[in-house]
């Protein structure tokens, strides 16, 4: 990719030949150094998260009482354990507690711990949970993640894939018809999106799930499942549909309000202008001058997209009881299932590392105003 | 200072800014009413009481005006208590026996269709030794008089009209609320409410000189108050009040804060350059790989839920966004006008070109942020209440919501629970993100024609 970039602009055939050498040699450093601060941001980024999911050794605390309780409750059903001599029950709590501290890792320092913790989850290895258990019953952390992940992507993507095409194809169509009625009213309904979508998903449920009840009150599929195949989708289909309106709704008038003045203050630049004046159709000047230069933007804006959709939303999920890894987190968050958070997080961090890292490239391929590494 | 003001005096020209004016306003108002009339340790007490403070209301009541959108009218709870006057009439005599007697005449109207849940008297009785004695009578509208009970009042008593099986029987073996209410022309069979004037009498006789009783009525109808009630009989009105202060303290103090920090951050790492700006740009990298979200719902479950941990932890992770860049961005044009070097030149500290010449200069690019950031942080606060993290003796607006979520509000029909939060909410947004559009048209010269 790096060879492709767009700055040769030399003609006579020695000076190229430098000048690309030059061109890689530049793009090279470059991707090192931009690779290695990427790389210590998401190293950091993630060992502080690691440091708040424990508080301090609040959290060790915590599970320590838990592991005393659990094995408490396990032993007063016990009737071995009731027939042995005060002394040994001692010795025996005490040595199942410290088996079971072992396996939770808690014999060792929290600093040994985190370190590991860390390595482990650059290495994306994510090993187990500590509470959770995913459907099937399995305590890795990478099935739990997988197992919710369908359900995130399905929410998500859709409603954010609908909410960005719909909006800079509305946003488009309103910049040319700017100061119409409609125009005017997707401005003022533009603070509407200060509500965040769990918002509407309330009155949403209240609406069509409570008072007209037409759609579910919440979750994936109906209960019990109906079959495999069509039933099945439209099952899903159906219970879909609340929360990607609320999705949708929620940031629907601001993401138009926000293209739209963008692509306002493009189309008021002289060569539109100057294109209108030579007679070009709109869906020319569009297509040229309105989006090609506004494309870096629209391809960050689709980039972190991607990752949000990766991310699910916690309280919309919660509130639509959708078992995605919004929830997931909400419930890891809940039964301090560090391996659960942590994995969550290295994940997303390196996705938008490589999203970032990525973004540089592209912007120097779409537009060629900019230079990969250049300088300032 | 004076573009500012003329600035903000355009407002005018803008009507969605003048109604958010109002609407801001009138939130301003209703908090400090709020906290006029329950100052903090009285709603705090409020809402964390149980039984014995909420005792006269009936759960999960609705308010008194879904009645004016029904065809049925539901009948409103309320109390009666012997010691006011416009509750009730007292007289007192002493009897020929030396002992005294009074009698407490309760009356209300009840035009309702349905019959209520439930009638319940509380006494309190002062005496030594010897316990007054109560008696009560009620008349309907048609003029039947039915003894209720009479009994003795200890130092505490409470009757309930419902759990009297002698009164029941006394009534016709039918639930005592319809006994009491019914409409003997239309039968039992499909009992209807006589409506009318209603008068109850109770006669209480003391027998020591300083002995004395008090007999409070209460009503447990279907509707209650103004805003209804929840599944612990706590009034709905008082976190609907004070909500208000709570979220316009949380956003107007995150929004400003951060604004103010972020700003400075941003004017310092500009001014030092070097290692300060490199330093603060990582900052801001390694705060965008942190799970906002999740980071502040762990401070929730493991740390601590007080709504101060919460908007410090907010605003620390708010800091570092990136606003900050935008505002490097204006700064770095800022640092190379002419006036800055002209302070430079005869003498000024880096202190007072940060603060006075540098920061004064985008104070009107950060007020339309500041104003439109807030509803975000008061839809936060809302949104961790709704998980289950708000503050827990705190009664806000997003409480009220996770109450409603769950005890199912909406599955059984107590849409009330869940709209009345919901609205004030939607309001605030609102009305800080109208005003925060406005502005930002104003301040921000490309947007002026658009």
């Amino acid at each position: 990719m790096s060879a492709e970039s767009p700055t040769l602009e030399q003609t006579s055939g020695s000076v190229k030949t430098k000048a690309t050498v030059n061109t890689l040699s530049r793009v090279g450093k470059y991707t090192a150094s931009r690779l290695i601060t990427l790389f210590i941001t998401v190293v950091i980024g993630v060992y502080l998260t690691i440091l708040i999911a424990n508080m301090g050794g609040y959290v060790d605390n915590i599970m320590r009482g838990e592991i005393r309780e659990g094995i408490a409750m396990r032993l007063s059903q016990d009737q071995n354990y009731k027939n042995m001599a005060p002394e040994d029950r001692q010795e025996y709590v005490a040595t199942l507690v410290s088996q079971e501290e072992k396996r939770r890792g808690l014999d060792k320092p929290f600093a040994v711990r985190s370190i590991g913790f860390l390595v482990n989850a650059l290495q994306l290895k994510l090993g187990r949970a500590i509470n959770m258990t995913s459907d099937s019953g399995s305590r890795l952390v990478s099935l739990i993640i997988l197992e919710r992940l369908p359900a995130t992507l399905l929410l998500m993507a859709t409603s954010n894939l609908i909410l960005f095409f719909a909006a800079i194809f509305i946003a488009l169509s309103l910049s040319r018809r700017y100061g119409s009625f409609i125009d005017k009213m997707v401005v003022g309904l533009s603070p509407t999106s200060s509500a965040p979508p769990w918002f509407y998903g309330i009155f949403m449920i209240l609406i069509f799930a409570a008072f007209l009840k037409w759609l579910p009150f919440g979750g994936m599929i109906d209960s019990p499942p109906p079959a495999a195949g069509l039933p099945y989708a439209l099952s899903v289909l159906k219970h879909m549909i609340l929360p990607v309106s609320a999705l949708i709704i929620s940031a629907l008038f601001i993401s138009i309000y926000n293209w739209r003045t963008f692509f306002l203050i493009y189309s008021s630049e002289d060569y539109v202008d100057m294109a209108k004046a030579k007679g070009l159709t709109d869906r020319d000047i569009e297509r040229r001058y309105i989006l090609r230069p506004t494309l870096p933007t629209i391809i960050t804006s689709f980039g972190l997209l991607l990752i949000g959709i990766w991310t699910g939303a916690i309280i919309t999920e919660t509130v639509f009881q959708w078992p995605g890894i919004g929830r997931a987190t909400f419930r890891a968050i809940g039964l301090y299932d560090t391996p659960v958070i942590v994995g969550l997080t290295i994940i997303y961090a390196y996705m938008l590392a490589i999203t970032v890292f990525l973004l540089d490239f592209i912007y120097a391929l779409v537009d060629p105003r900019v230079k990969v590494g250049g300088s300032k | 200072m004076k573009s500012l003001l003329n600035n903000l005096r355009e407002l005018r020209r803008y009507p969605s800014s003048i109604a958010a004016l109002v609407i801001i306003t009138g939130l301003f108002v209703v908090a400090a009413y709020a906290i006029i009339k329950y100052p903090y340790s009285e709603a705090v007490r409020l809402w964390r009481g149980g039984e014995e403070v909420w005792y006269q209301n009936p759960r999960n009541a609705p308010p008194l005006w879904t009645n004016w959108f029904s065809e049925i009218k539901k009948p409103v709870s309320f109390a009666l208590s012997s010691e006011s006057e416009n509750d009730a009439q007292k007289t007192t005599f002493v009897n020929d026996r030396g002992n005294t007697e009074s009698q407490i005449v309760y009356t209300f109207d009840y035009n309702y269709d349905e019959f209520p849940q439930e009638i319940i008297f509380y006494f309190t009785g002062n005496f030594v030794d010897k316990q007054p004695f109560a008696s009560i009578m009620w008349t309907t509208p048609d003029g039947r008089e039915i003894r209720i009970a009479d009994m003795g009042v200890a130092a505490k008593t409470t009757y309930r009209f419902s759990q009297d099986t002698k009164l029941e029987r006394r009534v016709g073996r039918i639930p005592v609320m319809q006994g009491l209410f019914l409409d003997p022309a239309v039968g039992t069979e499909n009992p209807v409410v006589l409506k009318g004037t209603y008068k109850v009498v109770v006669d209480i006789l003391t027998f020591e000189p300083n002995s004395s009783a008090t007999a409070e009525l209460v009503l447990h109808g279907s509707l209650h108050g103004w805003a209804g009630t929840d599944h612990q009989r706590r009034d709905l009105m008082l976190p609907l009040l004070w909500g208000t202060p709570i979220a316009l303290a949380f956003g107007l103090a995150a929004s400003v804060i951060t604004g103010l920090l972020t700003m400075i951050i941003a004017a310092v790492g500009v001014w030092y350059a070097g290692w300060v700006d490199e330093l603060i740009q990582r900052i801001t990298e390694i705060n965008l790989v942190l799970p906002f979200l999740s980071i502040l719902i762990m401070v929730g479950t493991f740390y601590s839920r007080s709504i101060w941990v919460i908007l410090g932890v907010t605003i620390l992770l708010s800091i570092f966004t990136g606003s900050i860049k935008g505002y490097r961005a204006i700064f770095m044009q800022v640092k190379e006008s002419t006036y800055i070097e002209a302070a430079r030149a005869y003498g000024a500290s880096n202190t007072r070109i940060i603060f006075l010449y540098l920061i004064p200069r985008i104070v009107p690019l950060l007020i339309p942020g500041l104003v439109s950031a807030i509803p975000a942080y008061v839809f936060l606060e809302a949104s961790l209440a709704v998980l289950g993290l708000g503050d827990p003796v705190l009664p806000t607006w997003g409480k009220v919501i996770n109450d409603a979520q769950n005890n199912n509000a909406l599955y059984n029909g107590f849409y009330y629970w869940m709209v009345e939060p919901a609205i004030p909410l939607m309001i605030t947004g609102l009305g800080f993100a109208m005003l925060g559009f406005s502005l930002d048209r104003i301040f921000n010269p490309r947007l002026r024609g658009l």
